[in-house]
């Protein structure tokens, strides 16, 4: 898996629209605050982006994620 | 796809609450449900649970945005994005909510007589008098609902506009409920990492 689901904690609302259309579950709203990837879990697949209101979800390559 | 819970039919909890109030203003007190309970929630370390897993409007904004495909699902503009845009709706809409509070105080002490309307985007005036029987309860009371209504119909008329142009959540995004709990979030987390 190349890819993966990088949150922009600034931008998030924690609205919690990406975790309800993550097909793996990997995406949870930590203490209300933002949103995080379980990047064990991510395929990378950007459903969570594609439905994010605040476009805050980018797929990138995980090399550059780190 | 994920198991079906209970709360996930939370969105028809909202269509019942404008159609009990289109029948019966003094419904409208229920909607104090959606007001307090997201703030106790976050306020009680429950986090955002009310906007993840709770949320009737924004569930109902999913139903007819994605679901029905409503939604034009469009990149939400960066303004309405924006901090600025998030903490001016929210004192906006904090102030318009004080000013109702006040109309109702103004009937209470006799000041007032109580209007049978709603006001919709805090400048239209709607007859709403056939949900009212007039003297049912105190005219406070009657005021109060009102308003409240108004405040709701007008946030979701908002909310259902912002939906079909953009994301169908896209009303997540500057919702004062949603900024006031993921601020109460905020200042929890900061405390408990200190």
């Amino acid at each position: 898996m190349k890819k993966s689901a990088v949150v922009d904690r600034n931008v998030c609302v924690a609205c919690g629209a990406c975790t309800k259309v993550c097909p793996r579950g990997a995406v949870s709203v930590y203490r209300g605050c933002y949103a995080v990837v379980e990047e064990t879990k991510c395929v990378g697949c950007g459903l969570c982006g594609k439905t994010c209101p605040a476009g805050c979800v980018e797929v990138k390559e995980r090399g550059d994620v780190k | 796809m994920r198991k079906k819970h209970w709360y996930d039919y939370l969105w028809i909890w909202t269509i019942l609450y404008f159609a009990l109030g289109f029948f019966n203003i003094l419904f409208a007190w229920l909607g104090m449900i959606d007001f307090l309970v997201p703030l106790l929630i976050a306020l009680f370390g429950g986090g955002k649970a009310f906007c993840n897993t709770y949320c009737g409007r924004g569930q109902l904004l999913n139903q007819l945005g994605s679901c029905l495909k409503c939604s034009r699902n469009a990149k939400t503009p960066g303004f309405l994005i924006s901090k600025w845009f998030r903490y001016a709706f929210l004192i906006f809409f904090l102030t318009m909510f004080g000013s109702m509070v006040f109309q109702t105080y103004l009937v209470a002490a006799g000041a007032k007589t109580l209007s049978e309307s709603i006001k919709l985007l805090w400048m239209f005036r709607v007859p709403w008098g056939w949900a009212y029987s007039a003297g049912t309860v105190t005219d406070w009371i009657a005021q109060f609902s009102f308003g409240f209504y108004s405040i709701m119909l007008t946030s979701t008329i908002i909310g259902l506009v912002v939906m079909g142009l953009f994301k169908p959540r896209t009303w997540c995004t500057f919702c004062p409920m949603g900024t006031m709990t993921q601020m109460i979030c905020k200042i929890r987390t900061k405390g408990i990492s200190r």
